[in-house]
């Protein structure tokens, strides 16, 4: 991947395909780190499923039984000195709390680091894909924030779908006015 | 800066649009999004398809949609149009560029880019 972002796009679709009512994407920036966590509440991994997802071998996708979401995340984290970790709590063991969180830390600095690319357009093509889930972002940086959260547009928008022409160009604005703001 | 006050705008134009809607001529426009896809560069192509549609005022008639791998991996980024009454259309190796034509000549034009479809790669 080019763009960190798109991988960011990548893996949160496993959340929607979780069945997660809300997945938050969390970017926390400092001079020298980028920390990503994607937290979902949607049907989680169970023990083994976990042990095995960073396998390319393992995969939910139909087509061909090689998956390369999280291992290609995994890497891109692991070549700049950083860390990766995966936590789930599955369904069937954890009926009021069970989700999947995933952990990726970056080192900034290193010259491998895959930088961020266009956020708002990852962000936004994510929430034109899935228009029925929620999604909270928010990117915390040494000068600010910016941030969006799905179920404060549809409070304002009712039965209008997120996916409609004029919300996602709107959405995508909104954010790109956000990260200006800051510079 | 926007506000979210300004969806509220959009909500009362998009409520007075429904009602217009009905009967208009389906078409589908589906982008393939899995990881292969989007390696390959299948976001700009989505967003262009999405800005281009909106622009050409043909919001009411076409969707845009995404889907997972389509098991063409190798002719990413791959986008289907289907219509009702024809046949789908699958073009292949897209770019923002090419998604520019496909509106302009078969969205707006009616007339199928036969130079990057599928049928043309075989």
């Amino acid at each position: 991947m080019k763009e960190l972002s798109l991988n960011i796009l990548d893996i949160s679709k496993n959340s929607v395909k979780a069945g997660a009512s809300l997945t938050q994407i969390l970017l926390d920036e400092t001079d020298s780190t980028l920390t990503l966590q994607i937290i979902d509440d949607g049907s989680g991994m169970k023990a083994d499923m976990v042990a095995t997802v960073t396998d390319p071998f393992t995969t939910t996708r139909t087509t061909r039984p090689v998956g390369m979401g999280i291992p290609l995340l995994k890497l891109a984290a692991e070549m700049t000195d950083g860390s990766f970790h995966i936590e789930s709590k599955h369904i069937s063991e954890y009926p009021d709390n069970h989700g999947t969180k995933v952990t990726a830390i970056f080192n900034k600095n290193h010259i491998d680091f895959t930088p961020l690319g266009d956020v708002p357009a990852s962000i936004t093509t994510l929430i034109q894909g899935s228009p029925d889930a929620d999604f909270l972002f928010r990117h915390t940086l040494p000068n600010g924030e910016v941030s969006v959260d799905t179920r404060e547009l549809r409070a304002e928008l009712s039965d209008v779908p997120l996916d409609t022409f004029e919300v996602i160009l709107w959405i995508e604005e909104y954010l790109r006015e956000q990260y200006e703001a800051l510079k | 800066m926007k506000s979210l006050a300004e969806l509220q705008a959009i909500k009362e134009k998009m409520q007075n649009k429904v009602a217009l809607r009905d009967g208009s001529g389906e078409m589908r426009v589906v982008v393939g999004m899995a990881t292969c896809g989007i390696a390959a560069g299948a976001r700009p192509v989505l967003s262009t398809f999405v800005e281009a549609i909106a622009n050409e005022g043909l919001a009411s008639k076409v969707t845009v949609s995404q889907t997972g791998c389509i098991g063409i991996c190798q002719y990413e980024p791959v986008v289907e149009i289907m219509e009702a009454g024809k046949e789908k259309v699958t073009y292949v190796q897209m770019t923002p560029e090419k998604a520019k034509r496909v509106v302009e000549e078969h969205i707006k034009g009616g007339k199928v880019v036969a130079e990057f479809t599928l049928a043309n790669k075989a």
